[in-house]
Parts: C-alpha cells; structure tokens; sequence
C-alpha cells in the first residue's frame, strides 16, 4: 500500500476512534448484547437459542448504525472544514484519498466489531456455551455487509450532505435487506418492460441478505460453503464497483 | 527557468440553478522567479483564492497553463515541490500538533528518521516548542497559522503558496510571521502569498501582481513600481504668514504651525524655496512623496470601485498622504 493511502487509512481511523459518538454506539451495542440475558430469562424455551439471536442482532444492529453514521460524515466533513485542501494539494491522488478512506473505515469497523463480538464470546461462554466457529463466521460476513454499507455510504457522502447520505444508505440498507420481493414483484408483473426494470433493480441495488446467516448459527444448521464463498466475491466485486463510481465522482469534484 | 508560471488562466463558474456563468479568472498571466517573493495582491472577489486553487488542483480551469519549475501544476513531480498553506486554514482538531506534523509526512512518503528530525526542527522554528503534544481544538488562531506553515515545509518544497497567511493575526503575530517567511527567502525558498494587507506586502515583497476583477493590472518589481512613481513634491515650512504663503503658492495646508506646500513637479522648486526665505520664513524639509503600494493598489481600483464608497477613496488618499509623509520624516 502506498505511504499516502496508508496515511490516510490510520487518520481516519483516528477521527472515528477519538469520535465520541463511537464509543457511545459501542458501549451500547454492548449493553444490549448483554441485555440479551435478561430477555433469554423472560422467555420460554432453549435459552442459549434466545441469547445468541437478540446478541447478534444487538451487535448487527449498533454496527450498521456505527457504519452509516461514519461512513456518511467523514468525507463530507473533509470537504465542508476544508481540510481536503491540505491533502489534495500533497502528491496525493483524488483515487488515493477515497481508497484510504475507505480502507480507514473499514478498520474502523473492524475495531467495532471486535470489541463487540469479543465481549459476546466472553459473555456467551459465562452464560454456559462454548465456543462457535459458525459464529465467527456470522461476524465474517457481517463484517462484509458493513464494509458494503461503508462503500455505499461513502459514495454518497462525495457529492451530497449528510442528511441525504443518510436518508439514500438506510433506503439502500433497508431495500438491500427485502430483495427477495423483487424477485417475487417481478413474477406478478405483466409488461415486459417493468419486469426487466425490476430484474435490473434486483442487480443493481445491494442484496445484504446474502449475509445475514444468523437463522444458520443460532438453529445450528448446515451451511453450503459455495453460497459463502458466492457471498464474499459478491461482496468485493459490490465494494470494487462503488469504490469505482465513488472514485469517478471525485476525479470530476472541484473544491471550491 | 521560472518557479511558477501562469499563462492565460480562465475559469468560469455555473450558478446552481440558472447555470448562470461567472467568469472568475479572465486569462491570468503571471511568472514568479526562483527565490523571490512574490506578493499577489487584490480586493476580496478579485480571483486570488481562486486562482490559487487552479494552482494547487482543487479547481480545474477552463483554460491556460500552469507550470512549477516547468512541470505542469498537476503532476506528481510539482506536487511534491509545493507547500500550501491555505485560507484560514482548519486541522484535524483530535490531533496534536506532532501528530499532524506526521500525518502530513505520511503524505510524501519520507523516511522515518528524517519526518522525526524535521518534526522536531518544524515545531522549534515556528514556535510552537511546548505545545507538540497539546490538541488542535486548543490552539489559537496564530498558533495554527505557524502550524499551517510548518506542515507547509514538512517536505521541504522549494515553492510555497500562502493563501492570505497575514489574515487574523495580531501585530505580533504579523511580524513573527513576516520574519519566518524573510528567513524562508533567504534559504532559497521561493514565496507567492496573496493578501491584501498591503502593508505587510510592502515590508516584504520583492516583485508584487494585481489583480482586479479576474485580470492581472499590474505586475513588477516592487522597487521598480514605486521608483517610476513620483507624485508630487512637498515642502515643509514655518515662520511664515498664511497671507504671504499664499502669494507664493497657494497649494498648502497648515497643519501644527506648520506649512505643507504641494508642488506638482520639481520645477519650481528652487523658486519656492527662496520666495520662502526671502519673506522671513523657515524651510524644515522638502520631500519628494514617492508612491507607495496603497497608492498603486488603489489607482489601479478606482475606475473599478462603487460610487457608494467614494467616501472610503477620499480617506484612503488622506492615509496616503500621511503615510507618504511618515516616511519621509
């Protein structure tokens, strides 16, 4: 990795890092996954089951919020402070920047994920489990699902507000989370040309669903190693192709 | 060869909704030579940020030619050969003056050992020994602006562009400021800061450029432009009736019990002086009033200036007047 981009990798990770707002997503991403005890106890069967499923999707939940929310500020602030200004004007391509971006982010994220899941597997073992392969891999693949959420959050935040940002990833987020709809929409339609556009959606906008196994890990049934395998190309062709978008919107970007 | 060079720079901007155009820069021509410092001067809209921008990439023109010792503004090579310090320039506010020192080495890929030495000397030479490791939010106006300055040389460019550096600092940070730069020149950087303190420009510049309105007026050596520009002659006396004054010459103003003669030429000097004498008077100084930079700066504005600050013009001629005769005491 060139120098430049790896500076600007570690700086934002540092600006996420010091943000307050991080580490208040954390802490409650981690209450609530513990919080998951409390609920396991109010309801009735396998306890362990109940546990696992509000746990992960406490620490899915404070992710993606963490993700959005620094994803769609970060450029953006760059842009309105300024202080692109004295990155641009260094021997540092407008390519570079977004890369670094973005690489910065996803360490970020790493950083959030880890805390997170690494107070669940504590938690999970005191509460009498033990240690499940299958739910590292459930955090592999919604650490992809964040890294999408990233790239798609980013793209955004390089020519739009916040505000927009926002409202653009959560309708991405929520959309890419219903797919299956349109593959459902499109059996009841009749013009051919509503079909097509519809099909065209369905390739175009981000299907998160391919990485969401929690149904898998938490009923502990089998996985099909091909649709993982299948899932995480997707995934890096999806980040490769917004980055692209992305980067192709700043090469034209002036700074005024 | 020359340290910067702009040929026929244009640049037009669109209105957000009309798409209305705004032309910014009318084809700017100006050359900066190696070691000098080169101050580009011009009221607030007059196109100095903007083509500073062009300069530094953050803005694309729409057409002409820039080169950094004859490379095109836009490459790597030049990049490198550049330090800018922006417009009120703005830091990452969660890092310490080191730690943005290093972030923007990081930037030019230089060694460890070498960002670690001229972190250290950076910090020393701008002032700012003590407060390295203090956070950005805590800093003051002036000590980010010798901040911005210090990531500026972090490499060691042998061009730097300042972009209103004088704006918002105190006198005492104006001058720290001026000698830093004076002592930037003589190691053999190369200086082109825009600004419109011409006070401070005056102090410092070797060759100045105007411009007004997207176009450069003037441009030149410094010496030569206010050399050339003699405005006219003054000659102090005193011990003379008002009444007799007047039969002499009756272009004067009183002011502290003395005379302030004003001669359009040199001419009748000579014929003054001893009109004076001869009627009991005192000659206490004749000068000639050179123009200062205020003068040119404002005659090259006035055909471009609103009706409405006629009165602003009149007190800037006053001020000159004083000024001219500040320095001549």
């Amino acid at each position: 990795m060139k120098m430049s981009m790896k500076g600007i990798a570690i700086n934002t990770f540092k600006e996420s890092a010091r943000n307050k707002m991080f580490y208040l997503l954390v802490f409650f991403g981690i209450l609530f996954a513990l919080s998951s005890k409390l609920i396991s106890f109010l309801t009735l069967g396998d306890a362990m089951k109940v546990l696992k499923d509000t746990g992960l999707a406490a620490v899915n939940f404070f992710c993606v919020l963490i993700a959005i929310f620094t994803g769609i500020n970060l450029v953006y602030k760059e842009i309105e402070k300024k202080t692109i200004f004295n990155i641009l004007s260094k021997p540092v391509s407008r390519d570079q920047f977004i890369i670094g971006k973005f690489l910065g982010l996803a360490l970020t994220m790493l950083t959030a994920l880890a805390a997170m899941a690494g107070i669940f597997f504590l938690f999970v073992w005191m509460s009498g489990g033990g240690f499940d392969l299958k739910i590292i891999l459930y955090f592999f693949m919604l650490f992809l699902e964040l890294l999408v959420i990233v790239a798609i959050s980013l793209l955004f935040s390089s020519f739009t507000t916040p505000i927009l940002s926002f409202i653009f990833t959560v309708s991405l987020y929520l959309i890419g989370h219903i797919m299956w709809t349109f593959n459902e929409f499109k059996t009841v339609l009749r013009v051919p040309f509503w079909k097509h556009f519809v099909q065209g959606l369905y390739y175009l906008l981000p299907n998160l669903d391919k990485f969401n196994i929690k149904n898998e890990v938490v009923l502990n049934t089998a996985f099909n190693p091909w649709t993982i395998l299948f899932s995480v190309l997707y995934a890096l062709a999806y980040i490769l192709a917004l980055l692209a978008v992305t980067i192709l919107i700043f090469r034209r970007r002036e700074f005024q | 060869m020359k340290a910067l060079e702009i040929k026929d720079l244009k640049k037009t901007f669109r209105s957000n909704f009309l798409f209305k155009k705004y032309r910014i820069l009318k084809g700017i021509q100006l050359s900066v030579e190696k070691g000098e410092i080169y101050g580009f001067l011009g009221p607030n809209g007059a196109g100095k940020t903007t083509t500073i921008k062009c300069v530094l990439g953050l803005l694309f023109p729409d057409q002409g030619e820039i080169l950094i010792d004859g490379q095109p503004a836009h490459s790597v090579t030049a990049r490198r050969r550049i330090g800018f310090l922006p417009e009120n320039p703005y830091f990452y506010d969660y890092l310490s003056a080191r730690e943005l020192l290093f972030f923007s080495a990081s930037l030019f890929n230089l060694p460890a050992a070498i960002v670690r030495d001229r972190v250290a000397a950076l910090i020393h030479q701008v002032g700012l020994s003590g407060y390295e490791d203090l956070k950005l939010r805590k800093f003051s106006k002036g000590m980010i602006q010798r901040l911005g300055l210090a990531q500026a040389l972090i490499h060691d460019p042998d061009l730097l562009i300042l972009d209103e550096p004088f704006s918002g600092l105190d006198p005492i940070g104006r001058k720290d400021l001026r000698t830093l730069i004076l002592s930037l020149r003589e190691q053999g950087k190369t200086i082109f800061f825009s600004s419109h303190i011409l006070q401070d420009v005056e102090m410092m510049v070797d060759r100045v450029g105007i411009i007004l309105n997207g176009a450069i007026r003037r441009e030149g050596k410094l010496s030569e432009l206010i050399s050339r520009s003699i405005q006219y002659y003054e000659i102090v006396c005193a011990n003379i009736a008002e009444k007799e004054l007047a039969k002499i010459q009756p272009n004067f103003v009183c002011r502290d019990d003395q005379f302030f003669i004003t001669l359009a030429s040199d001419a009748d000097i000579n014929l003054v002086v001893e009109s004076i004498i001869h009627n009991g008077g005192r000659i206490a100084a004749v000068n000639p009033v050179k123009m200062t930079l205020e003068d040119i700066f404002f005659n090259e504005m006035q055909p471009h200036r609103p009706a409405t600050t006629a009165g602003g013009a009149d007190g800037a001629r006053t001020s000159r007047s004083e000024g001219a005769g500040r320095d001549n005491q």
